[in-house]
């Protein structure tokens, strides 16, 4: 896949080079998302977190992340995506947005990616589970197709209930 | 002259910190000076330690070619050089100039330390033609004519060249000493070549001689009208056998503690001792052999001969921030401390100036040691934070060993809890001590009340008095540097809506002057903050019809607290004009956001005419909980020790159920209302009887409150996470906590379970 992507950019090298992304691709149901590599600070193995007192349902609680508190967040609740088991296979991307660190439980993570500025393209109309107005375009990489969130802009907002409302201002 | 040699070998920048720091202690104290002085009365002591402190930023300016703040610390020294020797009266105009120059320096200090070039030339000029026009007017354009002598950069040496045409056109030789100065032991950190550029720079302050052999007995050299002298012979011909230190002689003007201060930003002040050998009198060459131990003031005795002319050189300062100053010679005499009027020429020994001689003591005492021999040390904020955290971290490691070894069988591994217990308490001292370095006493926070009260009072025609209590009263720092502002705000609103004019108090039969109380104290595990006043009071009538106004829910039947606290919402202001002061309503709801996000609560007291009481609770700090861990299912939660009154068993007949409010507990005569830990936060319980669990009786400001929770588990000491760094505020939560298995607990906020209980009983009843 990498291989392929820099077949297809050898016209414009210096130019696309500017543009190039490097996305971290995560499955939840069906479809499969990309957010921004230097958004995530880790990925770790499923831990039973401590829950949080009338907290959304989707935030499953918080833990102990060397000595920090995180809060964990499942998208696949939140969003109504696949089924919200775990085990020892859920995979808990750990985010480092706007300052504060959160953790969000997906179906599984697929790759790295790295996507020319071409490849991207703004995201039309559709239904997906996300709010439109978190995606930044769709990715393509061969044959799949890669819903790019802003995932800062997803976890601040205020459906989320991560963040003081005072914050969002 | 020899600057360059200065510069090539130091980078003066580095030291642009520690001036930084000091001139701000140096200002802050000033100006607490300059509001406590009694105008009428001065103290000696005061006027000196002001005089003393526009010096000491002066020398430091100096020494970095700060020209705008020299320049302005030098009019500031000139004219209270006159005032502290009786020559001028100190009048209230004259304090508020000098506290306009304090001000002013503070931003010169704040534009330096932003490396810029210093701030507008303008307003500075205007301060030193307003400190100019105190000084007698036919030596004023003297001094403006003065030319300020912006190449010699270090400290006293610009100090004998500057003022004297200032204060006195040298109608008289200054007094002179001959100290000595060794350097050493030497090594790799202090080479002895380095030596060489501070004896370079060092001959701006007089004539150097290197003394090659440790002489005792030498003839002191012959004291020259001029002493910037540039003489360079000794300097470069060093000695062939090297022992361990160096000496040198130096005649000059300058006393042993500026020469020490002057010698601390080009050397390590630790390996430099300046001794003063003799003093000579000013007037005449030959050197007035007197013994150290003389309590004589020679040179004191020459003052009254022209005590208006007197040049301010020669007057040695008392300045205790020079611990070697051995011979403590200098400080006697120079009339420093004799008032010159009152001391018949050469008559020796007036009783007076033994008495000031014990003041210099005081002074030493009372001031803080200087870098020589510091008690103190200055340590960033983020190496003590780093430690904090680290004693934090390992008190969970220590509870998480505790944890493990408790299965353990303590006959077979005695040794092993021996050890574990002493790890206990040495983690627990520990974290005591690193807890206490960031402990700072509230004075840090009040220091700067009675300037803001003295402006915003001059500046509303009020007269008040500001008393502060329990300054001692020690706090985090992070707390105190946030409380400032807050309690600012506070402070200028009492001012301008509590505390009436003289006028209409007088009317009322209330004293003239208001009075704003600050106070300080502690109360459980937290502090509480008081800034009250005798003024008008809160007017409920008043409060609620501007609620109303602003299409607030108000009605009026709100309790006197919901009413006053009104007054906390954004835009709130029943001030009929604004004011440059107050009355934009802005302000009250900062200060509680402020306090709230401290962890802290705010609350307001009001009697009509009798004044306002604002009330602001804050943690003792933010890291540490001595608590209780609960349990309730399989979910442990972390109670504050300090709420915790008891905890029981109850039995099924001391409860009692109120319709639609849940249950009381009965416990000695007191009911109690009871609320399910399990119930509140939606977890599933394992005992579902009250009878069955624990009833744990914590105490809030509301009242008491029995929560029912499964089981106790133990006492711990926890590390505070916050909950809201990554997360956001959770109603009935304060905090989280790692326990020893690394799992996250949570602490309950006491205070708003029992305000939840109490309000579901106030419905019911």
């Amino acid at each position: 896949m990498l291989q392929n992507t820099a077949q297809k950019s050898p016209a414009d090298a210096a130019g696309a080079a500017k543009q190039a992304n490097e996305f971290l691709t995560f499955r939840l149901g069906k479809e499969e998302y990309g957010i921004e590599i230097l958004k995530v600070q880790e990925i770790r193995g499923w831990e039973q977190p401590t829950s949080i007192a009338n907290a959304p349902h989707f935030i499953k609680g918080v833990i102990n992340l060397r000595g920090t508190i995180v809060p964990i967040v499942d998208m696949r609740i939140k969003f109504n995506l696949g089924e919200a088991s775990y085990d020892t296979f859920t995979v808990v991307i750990i985010l480092n947005v706007m300052g504060r660190i959160v953790g969000m439980v997906v179906d599984s993570v697929s790759d790295v990616i790295t996507l020319m500025g071409e490849q991207i393209r703004n995201s039309p109309n559709f239904s997906s589970s996300f709010d439109t107005q978190y995606i930044t375009g769709l990715g393509t990489v061969d044959e799949r197709m890669l819903i790019l969130v802003d995932i800062e802009k997803l976890m601040s907002g205020s459906d989320m209930a991560l963040m003081e409302s005072a914050r969002l201002q | 002259m020899s600057n360059d040699a200065a510069e090539d070998n130091f980078d003066l920048t580095q030291f642009h910190g520690v001036f930084f720091d000091e001139a701000a202690e140096h200002l802050d104290g000033m100006e607490a000076l300059l509001l406590d002085i009694d105008v009428a009365a001065a103290d000696e002591e005061q006027l000196n330690a002001i005089f003393r402190a526009a010096h000491s930023i002066k020398g430091g300016a100096a020494t970095f070619a700060f020209k705008d703040i020299t320049e302005l610390t030098h009019e500031m020294e000139t004219v209270f050089d006159r005032v502290r020797k009786g020559q001028m009266p100190l009048s209230k105009p004259l304090v508020d100039v000098f506290l306009a120059s304090g001000d002013m320096l503070k931003s010169m200090l704040t534009a330096r330390k932003e490396g810029g070039e210093g701030v507008d030339e303008e307003p500075v000029r205007a301060l030193c033609l307003r400190l100019r026009a105190f000084l007698e007017p036919d030596e004023a354009p003297v001094a403006v004519l003065a030319p300020m002598p912006d190449q010699a950069p270090v400290a006293a040496g610009e100090r004998s060249t500057a003022p004297a045409p200032v204060a006195a056109p040298a109608r008289q030789l200054p007094s002179k000493r001959i100290l000595e100065i060794v350097f050493g032991p030497f090594d790799k950190k202090f080479p002895r070549e380095s030596v060489e550029s501070v004896v370079a720079d060092l001959k701006d302050f007089g004539k150097v001689e290197e003394v090659i052999a440790p002489a005792k007995v030498k003839a002191p050299a012959k004291a020259n009208g001029k002493t910037t002298s540039v003489k360079k012979a000794p300097l470069k011909s060093a000695p062939v056998k090297l022992p361990r230190e160096r000496r040198f002689r130096i005649v000059t003007e300058v006393t042993v503690s500026d020469l020490v201060d002057a010698i601390s930003f080009m050397a390590d002040p630790d390996r430099v001792t300046v001794t003063c050998i003799e003093e000579m009198a000013p007037t005449l060459l030959v050197p007035a052999q007197v013994a150290p131990e003389s309590p004589v003031p020679v040179s004191a005795a020459f003052e009254p001969v022209a005590p208006v002319t007197e040049s301010m050189e020669k007057v040695a300062e008392p300045d205790g921030s020079a611990p070697q100053a051995q011979s403590g010679f200098e400080e006697n005499g120079f009339g420093l401390f004799v008032d010159p009027q009152t001391l018949p020429a050469n008559q020796p020994v007036p009783e007076k100036a033994q008495a000031s001689e014990e003041k210099v003591v005081n002074i030493k005492t009372a001031k803080p040691a200087a870098s020589t021999d510091s008690t103190s040390i200055r340590v960033s904020v983020e190496k003590v934070d780093q430690l904090i955290n680290l004693v934090g971290e390992l008190v969970i490691t220590q509870a998480m060993l505790a944890q493990t070894a408790s299965v353990a069988d303590p006959v077979l591994y005695e040794s092993l809890f021996n050890g574990l217990a002493q790890l206990q308490r040495n983690t627990r001292d520990l974290q005591e001590s690193a807890m206490s370095i960031r402990m700072m006493p509230m004075s840090f926070a009040f220091s700067r009340f009675p300037r803001v009260v003295r402006d915003v009072a001059a500046k509303l025609g009020k007269e008040v008095e500001l008393n502060t209590i329990g300054e001692g009263t020690e706090l985090d720092k992070g707390l105190i540097e946030r409380i400032v502002d807050p309690l600012t705000h506070l402070v200028r609103n009492s001012l301008d809506h509590g505390l009436e004019p003289p006028e209409e108090r007088v009317e009322k039969g209330k004293v003239r002057h208001g009075t704003i109380t600050l106070r300080a104290y502690h109360q459980g595990g937290a502090i509480v903050i008081e800034v009250s006043d005798d003024g008008r009071g809160l007017r409920r009538e008043k409060i609620l019809g501007k609620a109303r106004e602003r299409g607030m829910d108000v009605s009026d039947s709100m309790s006197d607290q919901e009413v006053w606290s009104l007054i906390f919402e954004a835009g709130f202001s029943t001030a009929e004009t604004v004011t440059d002061v107050s009355g934009r309503g802005v302000g009250m709801d900062v200060v509680r956001r402020n306090i709230q996000e401290m962890g802290g609560r705010v609350e307001i007291d009001s009697a009509p005419d009798v004044g306002t009481r604002i009330s602001i609770k804050l943690p003792l700090t933010l890291a540490i909980l001595d608590g209780m861990s609960v349990r309730v299912g399989s979910e442990i939660f972390i109670l504050p020790l300090n709420a915790i009154s008891e905890s029981l068993q109850p039995r099924a007949e001391a409860l009692n159920s109120i319709a639609g409010c849940g249950q009381v507990v009965t416990v000695r005569g007191e009911h109690v209302p009871v609320l399910s830990l399990a119930d509140l936060y939606g977890i599933r319980g394992e005992k579902q009887r009250y009878e069955e669990g624990i009833l744990v009786i914590l105490e809030a400001e509301g009242g008491k409150t029995a929560l029912f929770v499964d089981d106790l588990v133990g006492q711990h000491q926890v590390v505070i996470k916050s909950l809201e760094s990554n997360y956001k505020k959770v109603a009935g939560i304060s905090g989280a906590t790692i326990m020893g298995d690394g799992r996250v607990a949570m602490i309950i906020d006491v205070a708003h379970i029992v305000g939840m209980a109490h309000s579901r009983l106030d419905k019911a009843a």
